[in-house]
């Protein structure tokens, strides 16, 4: 059976190039970059290469590099290695579980959270940023681009905001990784996470930006790594992963492959809201998609559950996801599109489709036979077609 | 879509549910039919970890129970394990509207309901099917233990009592329609739980020894008076006020209760008076909150009436009829007439006086193994 992969902001498959460029790291070149011998040498020259890469990707000097174990790591660090009790801290309320449950253990010592809401449209009016700032607000997180929605937010003007009134700006730039071009300069940030699996790197590994001067506490502590940003044998493998996947990312911005994704990625999204009873989430009042990145879209379908059709698709060789893939198990719905105001049952019955760079049409084609086969099936069945429509 | 031969099994991370998923996985002849004939399925009806923390119940839920991470975690293993599609479908929703709510507002009633039923008669099977249906799947097996067969001469689904009869579960089943039973398979209807147990091991599962789970899937501890209170307490409601006079059968008062729930129809314990010989509940009144108590001698009625029938063996009861009938899970089956009794209700008359017989659990008639089919008890 044919086997296609829509749930890119899930997870990638490492590129080739990436594979390769590790391969050395595992057995050969496996030295400690703490080592003064030629085996640490080794190592720490291509820790050294990397970091010169991510701040070509960041956009910023390789000493406002740190390198970490991902994306949650480096929300968690963010929050927790800035805020003290009596701090204020604000946030959206359409961020990942890596910053909303960080925020819920802040409650506990005492620094309170402002949690953000979107617009209908799916977009954080900055303005709403601006209002909740308050005298000891520390620290603002908003994410570069939504991981459900894949929604852009206006980070530029929030970064505005915050240099304006003297709080730290965290950006979660995980989903943005590889699809949106990085300047933490022009976001005006003073923190900014990713992880590499989310753009074909590998897993485990990720890096944050911190702007030189900012204050901010390790969460990890122990020997001198990173310039005592956050403590643990350097994962050299990993290390040099992220940095092949963000040299090719780089590239992937300037070679057409965005625009290529992009115009997939809609021809999808087209063929399945030719479907009837669908729509997309994510609009605004005039009815046209807000900034996006390239892959995702999010599309809810009337009388049917999400779950089912997932489970249906994945039948059919179609890998899709109702939702974040982090919750797992959990099966509320999306916090993300209740925020931004659908109710509990549409929420249920909207499925993201999250394509990888390497996405053919003959792919899209497939999917786009297999979606209205099986959300026609479903809502034969379906008892929630049958109160609807009855 | 054509009608397919997949079968959905309904996997709980038990011993018994994961044995029917390898004995369909894996036919008879060694071997394994494809990938997509056999489906597992995990129905996640109620979240353990929802009322941790209230009203003396645990921060963090024992292992072992159904619906916990640790059953779906043992589910997902035995699946990949057999190299079969696995999906835990969220149905806590519709488990707490159908099931839980009725629970707690049946036990405010003053009545003793089983929820193992409810959730049987209004869930589990009724969802399954849908599940199964959506993806594609005509029929769902389930660990069970009881035999389903059709009867060609009588053009009806007939439902058995099972081999190993100290695990038969034909009483929780007999809520289940024709159309229900005509897509549902019990293979483990003809083996005893130690035959399951040795399947499970040959077929390497790793939870061959895992013990079998007894309590009410969704009361931690089985302690249903603290449930009560802290799903009240969860959802903003007070429990209700039904405290109330302790009298006997003659009207004597004893003294007074703190409310009907924490009683039970045959309950001995925690009466809160003394007596010569030992008192029983014998009735409780949902509108007078009275609860009357007795010796053992009363609680023995000869008669009941049941309720919301369901027919199995028959299309329905059009006279009378000798069965036997089980008031409670652990009854030994007891002779009886059942008469029609206006629409939707039967009584039965025993032969001999049976002992506690229990507004709101269910009476299963049986005419040898067969399951002719039940009722609630008012």
């Amino acid at each position: 059976m044919r086997r296609v992969y829509m749930d890119a902001n899930a997870t990638t498959p490492l590129l080739p190039e990436v594979m390769e460029a590790m391969r050395p790291f595992w057995m050969e070149h496996f030295g400690n970059a703490s080592s003064i011998h030629l085996h640490g040498q080794q190592a720490h020259a291509a820790v050294d290469r990397a970091r010169e890469t991510m701040a070509r990707f960041f956009a910023c000097h390789a000493a406002e590099v740190v390198f970490n174990s991902g994306g949650t790591e480096g929300d968690n660090t963010a929050i927790f290695g800035l805020l003290h009790p009596g701090d204020h801290f604000i946030t959206t309320s359409i961020e990942h579980s890596a910053i909303l449950e960080a925020a819920r253990r802040l409650a506990r010592h005492g620094i309170e959270t402002t949690f953000v809401a979107p617009q209908p449209s799916g977009l954080i009016d900055p303005m709403d940023i601006r209002r909740a700032i308050r005298p000891e607000t520390r620290l603002i997180s908003v994410m570069l681009a939504n991981n459900e929605t894949g929604i852009r937010q206006p980070v530029e003007e929030i970064g505005k905001i915050a240099s304006e009134t003297g709080v730290f700006f965290h950006i979660d730039a995980v989903q943005g990784a590889g699809k949106v071009e990085f300047n933490v300069r022009r976001f005006g940030c003073h923190l900014l996470s990713i992880s590499a699996h989310k753009m074909h790197g590998p897993k485990g590994i990720g890096a944050m930006f911190v702007r030189r001067g900012t204050p901010l506490e390790p969460l990890m502590v122990g020997g001198s790594h990173e310039r005592r940003q956050r403590a643990g044998t350097e994962n050299v493998p990993g290390i040099v992963g992220l940095a092949k996947a963000a040299e090719l990312a780089m590239h992937s911005m300037e070679d057409g492959t965005i625009d290529r994704l992009a115009a997939l990625r809609d021809r999808l999204e087209t063929g399945v809201l030719q479907i009837p009873g669908t729509g997309l989430n994510g609009k605004s009042d005039g009815d046209q998609p807000v900034p996006r990145v390239a892959n995702t879209t999010n599309i809810w379908f009337d009388q049917l559950e999400g779950e089912a059709l997932v489970i249906a698709l994945d039948l059919k060789g179609v890998s899709v996801s109702g939702g974040s893939a982090c919750h797992s198990g959990a099966t509320e719905p999306s916090h993300v599109l209740m925020a931004m105001g659908l109710d509990k049952t549409r929420a249920r019955a909207s499925l993201r489709f999250s394509l990888l760079k390497t996405v053919t049409e003959a792919e899209v084609d497939y999917v786009l036979k297999v979606v209205p086969e099986a959300v026609e099936h479903l809502r034969a069945l379906s008892p929630v077609a049958a109160g609807t429509l009855g | 879509m054509t009608e397919s031969t997949t079968i959905a099994v309904a996997m709980s991370g038990g011993v018994d549910s994961s044995t029917v998923a390898a004995l369909l996985a894996h036919a008879g002849d060694g071997s394994a039919v494809s990938r997509n004939a056999v489906v597992g399925l995990t129905l996640q009806l109620w979240n353990q970890t929802r009322l941790a923390g209230r009203h003396g119940i645990p921060d963090t839920p024992k292992a072992g129970r159904c619906c916990s991470l640790d059953d779906v975690y043992d589910a997902r293993r035995v699946a990949e394990h057999l190299g079969i599609p696995y999906y835990v479908v969220n149905q806590e929703a519709r488990f707490e509207q159908d099931v839980v709510r009725p629970f707690v507002s049946e036990y405010l009633a003053g009545r003793t309901p089983i929820p193992c039923s409810l959730c049987n008669n209004h869930l589990k099977f009724d969802q399954l099917l849908q599940t199964a249906r959506s993806i594609g799947a005509s029929r769902i097996a389930t660990g069970h233990y009881a035999v389903n067969e059709y009867d060609s001469g009588r053009g009806r689904w007939i439902l058995k009592r099972p081999t190993d009869l100290a695990k038969d579960q034909t009483y929780f089943l007999f809520g289940l329609t024709q159309a229900q039973l005509a897509r549902t398979l019990f293979p483990l209807g003809r083996l005893t739980k130690p035959e399951v147990r040795e399947i499970a091991r040959q077929h390497g599962l790793a939870l061959a020894e895992k013990p079998d789970s007894q309590e009410i899937c969704f009361i931690p501890g089985g302690d249903y008076k603290q449930f009560l209170t802290a799903y009240l307490e969860e959802q903003g409601e007070q429990i209700p006020e039904t405290a109330g006079e302790l009298v006997t059968s003659n009207g004597e008062v004893l003294g007074r209760h703190e409310g009907i729930f924490n009683f039970t129809v045959g309950q001995r314990k925690g009466l809160g008076v003394s007596s010569p010989s030992p008192l029983y509940v014998l009735q409780l009144d949902p509108v007078s909150h009275r609860v009357t108590v007795g010796t053992d001698a009363e609680l023995a009625t000869r008669t009941l009436r049941a309720c919301h029938l369901n027919w199995i063996s028959i299309p329905e009861l059009a006279g009378p009829m000798r069965v036997q009938i089980k008031i409670r899970h652990r009854h030994e089956p007891a002779w009886a007439t059942l008469e029609p009794a206006g629409s939707d209700e039967v009584i039965a008359t025993f032969d001999e006086p049976q002992r506690a017989v229990t507004p709101g659990q269910s009476a299963v008639f049986y005419d040898g193994d067969e399951v002719v089919g039940g009722g609630w008890i008012v």
